[in-house]
């Protein structure tokens, strides 16, 4: 038994490359369609618990939403959202950054807004504070 | 010894069987030695004695090899009726209904190889499917779908050359079974045929 790549080769048939490279396919597709879960398809706003703003994360653009202290910034750009600004005293939402999965969310407290991303498989199935 | 009153003739296809069958557990139980990342994910080399029996002696003769070899193994390695233990009756019974079908596939076409890989997903397909209704009742499972199919492409080629490269080198015209595997160890003389 020699490790002769050529000899090893001749065993190979047609038929068994094409369902080699078939395989292979589908364990690509199998990570593109099981392993895709934590993407965000969108981006919901809220505002003392109402929903302001339900926005797909298909292309940029800025929120402006209102509350009690002032006026909220959501910024959303291609698969990522953040809370650009806020007139919270202690800015938690706003340094928490981009959100990336789906399921994450940024709250402003103070000013009662927040920013949750939306997905088909979120990573979290419900959060508690 | 007392002569035993029962007298059993084993004909040559018994012990080819029991050979070949022994052959195959010894790679199992040598196999479960090897450390692996993921439980389910195993090289699978006893399959490399069912594509030959498959390739020299037909269908009938590779289920009676790799059932027998299933309840031996998992005697062997105390895994009889244990969840394991149907995880790869279930493998072994659904890659034994493919490569049924599958050796009717064109010869010039389609070899060891191809048998192996189908075979090979068939035996992920229904592990994964027994999981999913009895052990883990939940779609997670489903989440290492690609693993597991990767492994089924690797494994099952890497099976299937190895198999078609013994299967040469033993020139299938020649009718002697006797060199299969390097490791293969004739069965105990004496030995009843399993029936």
């Amino acid at each position: 038994m020699s490790l002769d790549a050529a000899r090893w080769r001749a065993l190979l048939r047609p038929g068994d490359v094409l369902l080699v490279v078939a395989g292979l396919a589908l364990c690509a597709y199998a990570v593109v369609a099981l392993w895709r879960g934590g993407a965000p398809d969108g981006a919901v706003v809220r505002a003392g618990g109402r929903v302001v703003a339900e926005v797909d994360l298909s292309r940029e653009r800025l929120i402006e939403v209102s509350g009690p202290l002032g006026v909220t910034v959501i910024e959303i750009r291609p698969g990522r959202a953040r809370v650009a600004s806020d007139p919270g005293p202690r800015q938690y939402c706003v340094r928490q950054g981009w959100l990336t999965q789906a399921g994450a969310v940024a709250i402003c407290a103070p000013n009662e807004v927040s920013l949750s991303l939306t997905g088909r498989a979120a990573d979290y199935d419900s959060l508690n504070y | 010894m007392t002569p035993s009153t029962i007298e059993l003739r084993p004909t040559a296809e018994d012990r080819r069987i029991a050979r070949h069958a022994a052959a195959a557990i010894v790679l199992t139980v040598a196999e479960a030695a090897i450390p692996l990342p993921l439980p389910g994910v195993k090289p699978g080399l006893a399959n490399i004695v069912t594509l030959i029996v498959l390739a020299r002696w037909g269908w009938r003769e590779a289920v009676w090899v790799s059932l027998l070899r299933v309840l031996a193994g998992s005697l062997l390695l105390g895994q009889f009726l244990a969840p394991g233990f149907f995880l790869s009756l279930s493998g072994a019974l659904a890659s034994l209904l493919v490569l049924g079908l599958a050796m009717h596939l064109p010869r010039r076409w389609f070899g060891p190889v191809s048998h192996s890989i189908l075979a090979a997903f068939a035996h992920i397909g229904a592990q994964l499917v027994v999981a999913r209704l009895w052990l883990v009742p939940h779609d997670g499972v489903f989440y290492l779908l690609p693993v597991f199919a990767l492994a089924a492409v690797v494994f099952g080629l890497v099976n299937g050359l190895v198999a078609a490269r013994l299967l040469a080198e033993l020139s299938p015209e020649r009718g002697d079974p006797r060199p299969l595997a390097p490791a293969a160890p004739s069965a105990p003389a004496g030995d009843s045929p399993e029936r």
